[in-house]
């Protein structure tokens, strides 16, 4: 373990040696990043953009995570349970691992701007490109959780003569509920902050393509700074609701 | 009339032979305890029968087919005329006792009714009077994480009984319970296989018991049968033999007594 | 009396179920999304993807290329983890249940844990490039302090497992607190605290490439570029080797967990 610490630590300080500041002065630049905050944070302002209409544009976002969280969702369920262990024959579970962990692998950013040759910049794109990632991550997660049921009860039904699709209905699902929907909801969480920044970086509609606009376009430090308050005031919303769900879902 | 007859029953894992050439009877009504110390084969020779393992060779016949040929839905039915019964129970902790019970049914029922749980009205008056039989009326809608061991256990029968099996299956169904508990379950098989004519082969760690709810007894050592008779036959140094142990390690009495519990 | 349990349980999942239909629709109508051209896409996607999105030949020469970019996004990954743990480290001792020290510094700690966690990375390196302009310091700096608000909740969560009863025996004994820290919570914990920053590294990665194509830098610029010059046997095979890079990072992280937890 300190081996691996030793050898964290001397990359990390040859990555400092030769980190690139593009000829940037640091003491500066960090002064003028604290001015920015203190303008972005105490002084959120609205001048192109309402509060209303920031709001609706966070509604929009909120939406595409919706629909990204539901339809990788549905997909992963059929995956996690075709990967399960427990559950399907070794190679096919083999194979699903394999080409999930392939997709997980390529970074959101990229699965977006390749739906986008397809599709065109922007919120079909994001939502296609975002939800394969959600898919990889999800299926990994079910096909786990199925695998950590206790395998007596699915052997019992086996015995009573009960078929696949039974024992996933009444035996799989009725016991797994609780996780899948608790990693459901994380990723929910997850599939938001990536809408974001999807928003800023490939055009999807939403909140984060007005914090690009604000920033990059505009150097609006007020704008900047409601937007920010926005998605902050929504991400910290969504993990006390997170907390409360799991609290619940642990009781029952 | 036997139900289930075993020919020459061979299974190896791998290369370890588990049960070597076993052969056994089972009469319509009879039961028959097994016997032996951990890893002589008991669980391996259970699980044959009902194909959870596939054996290596041998026959076995239930009713008079071959049940090795069956291809995987026949299996499924076959299955259905099988209850099986475990010693951790196996019950859906999330659904209730009702739930658990009619989960029985499922070999008998189209798979869309399977997913959806929908029981005619027969399958549910089936599941309650199992459940009066069981002493576990007042119980059928809680949970069953809810329940007690001896109270799983029960469910567990119900689940086996609403199949309406010809023949049970139990792989030390006490093991995990207190005395009485394990007294009260193993009183309910008795009276459950007398009075329906089921057949019981039951895998036991207590010889006591084994003796005195068994019609017949089978001892199983390193995978062969060295004993197969009637209880009152069964002597303490046949049973030294069956545990590989000295005869003045044995604390039963042969034939009259045991455990005060089961008295 | 079961009849009606098992229909109320039915109705539950109808219920669920009718609640996800509902959100879905709803997500549809405000998004205007239109699920046929989504399809449709999809298909296209893939269509596109298996007769364009290989590498060729030519591509191949820009390998060197992509690697450099790519060992860039390593180094800074890395580096942005490792050098934000101390810091998390910190935060999460006056934060955990079990090594807090003060009411008002714990609520401070967890306070500024959250705030960091929840800020998107997006917005932190939309702020940081107005001052530092588009370099590799600037996602440097983005990671950082990304990885330092999820390593002080995972940090949290690691120290608050910590046996109470270890903790005790000390004081009991009247070891001081940083005593007790360093000779016993530090020691319990640390194999748990190396698995949670080799997990940081690995999200790292992913995240440096969105960070990198925001702020000029490192494999995720490299994709950029091949991407809007139509290069996309180039393009496909910075995804190679980025696929290539994080399955090795995850398959390396698994065997040295194997050994440590
Ligand atoms: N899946 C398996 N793979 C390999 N060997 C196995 C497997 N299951 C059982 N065995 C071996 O087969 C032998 C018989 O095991 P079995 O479980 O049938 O014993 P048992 O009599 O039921 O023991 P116990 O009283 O402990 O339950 C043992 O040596 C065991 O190690
Ligand atoms: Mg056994």
């Amino acid at each position: 373990m300190w081996a691996t610490v030793a050898a964290l630590a001397a990359i990390t300080a040859y990555g400092l040696f030769t980190l690139d500041s593009n000829g940037v002065n640091i003491p500066d630049a960090i002064g003028e990043t604290l001015r920015n905050f203190r303008t972005i944070f105490l002084h959120p302002e609205s001048r192109r953009l309402s509060a209303g209409a920031a709001a609706w544009e966070l509604l929009l976002t909120v939406a595409q995570a919706i629909l990204i969280t539901l339809f990788s969702g549905l997909v992963s369920l059929g995956l996690g349970l075709l990967g399960a262990r427990n559950l399907a024959p070794k190679p096919l579970t083999q194979a699903i691992k394999a080409v999930i962990a392939v997709v997980r692998a390529i970074p959101s950013i990229l699965w977006v701007l390749i739906f986008a040759v397809a599709a065109g910049l922007g919120s079909t794109a994001a939502v296609l490109g975002l939800s394969m990632h959600s898919i990889g991550y999800l299926t990994k997660a079910y096909a786990e959780s199925f695998e950590s049921l206790d395998y007596g009860v699915v052997e019992a039904l086996q015995a009573v003569g009960a078929n696949w699709w039974q024992i996933v209905f009444q035996a799989v699902l009725p016991s797994s509920s609780t996780y899948l929907l608790s990693w459901t909801f994380l990723r929910f969480e997850m599939n938001f902050t990536n809408v974001v920044a999807m928003g800023a970086a490939a055009g999807a509609a939403g909140i984060g393509f007005d914090l690009f606009m604000a920033s990059s376009l505009y150097f609006d430090l007020g704008e900047l700074g409601l937007i920010t308050y926005f998605v902050l005031a929504f991400a910290i919303l969504l993990e006390i609701v997170a907390i409360r769900v799991k609290a619940v879902l642990k009781e029952r | 009339m036997a139900v289930l007859e075993i020919h020459n029953l061979t299974k190896y894992y791998k290369a370890h032979l588990a049960l070597d050439d076993v052969s056994l009877k089972l009469r319509s009504g009879e039961i028959v305890a097994v016997i032996g110390r951990s890893g002589a084969g008991k669980t391996t020779l259970l699980r044959c029968v009902n194909r959870m393992i596939e054996p290596s060779s041998g026959r076995i016949e239930f009713e008079g087919v071959d049940i090795r040929r069956l291809g995987r839905s026949a299996l499924r039915e076959y299955r259905t005329h099988i209850g099986m019964i475990f010693q951790h129970f196996n019950l859906v902790p999330r659904q209730t006792v009702m739930e658990n019970v009619l989960n029985g049914r499922l070999g008998h029922k189209s798979t869309l009714a399977g997913i959806a749980g929908i029981y005619s009205a027969d399958e549910h008056s089936m599941a309650r009077s199992v459940l009066e039989q069981l002493d576990l009326a007042d119980q059928a809608e809680k949970r069953c994480d809810q329940l007690s061991g001896g109270q799983k256990q029960r469910v567990g029968i119900a689940r086996a009984l609403v199949q309406e099996p010809r023949l049970i299956l139990c792989d030390e169904p006490i093991a995990s319970l207190d005395p009485r508990s394990a007294k009260a379950i193993m009183d309910y098989l008795f009276r459950i296989s007398r009075k329906m004519d089921i057949s019981i082969l039951i895998n036991l760690h207590q010889v006591d018991v084994a003796i005195k709810y068994a019609d017949r007894i089978v001892g199983i050592r390193e995978g062969c049968v060295v004993f197969d008779g009637d209880p009152k036959n069964l002597k303490k140094r046949k049973v030294a033999e069956i545990y590989g142990c000295d005869v003045d390690d044995i604390h039963f009495e042969d034939s009259t007594g045991g455990d005060a519990m089961f008295n | 009396m079961s009849v009606d349990i098992l229909t109320e349980r039915k109705r539950k999942s109808l219920r669920l179920f009718g609640l996800l239909v509902v959100l879905a629709a709803a997500s549809i109508v405000v998004t205007q999304y239109d699920i046929g051209k989504g399809f449709t896409s999809l298909v296209k996607a893939f269509v596109w993807g298996l007769s364009n999105f290989y590498p060729s030949g030519a591509s191949l020469s820009k390998l060197p290329d992509i690697l450099k970019k790519l060992w860039e996004t390593f180094l800074i990954s890395i580096a942005s983890t490792v050098s934000a743990s101390p810091f998390a480290l910190f935060l999460a001792f006056m934060g955990s249940r079990t090594t807090r020290a003060h009411g008002a510094l714990t609520a401070a700690a967890r306070g500024i844990g959250s705030f960091f966690r929840n800020m998107p990375l997006v917005a932190w390196a939309m702020i940081l490039m107005l001052a530092f302009s588009q370099s590799s310091l600037t996602g440097f700096l983005a990671l950082f302090l990304g990885s330092f608000g999820f390593l002080v909740r995972a940090f949290m969560e690691v120290l608050d497992e910590v046996d109470p009863g270890l903790i005790e025996a000390l004081k009991a004994a009247g070891a001081p607190y940083y005593s007790i820290i360093f000779r016993v919570v530090l020691p319990a914990s640390a194999p748990q605290i190396v698995s949670w920053l080799l997990f940081m590294i690995e999200t790292n990665i992913r995240d440096a490439t969105l960070v990198g194509f925001l702020t000029g830098t490192g494999i995720g610029f490299a994709f950029d570029v091949y991407y809007k010059s139509f290069n996309y046997h180039a393009a496909s095979l910075v995804v190679i080797v980025t696929v290539v890079l994080v399955i090795a990072l995850e398959t390396g992280s698994n065997a040295i967990r194997r050994v440590i937890l």
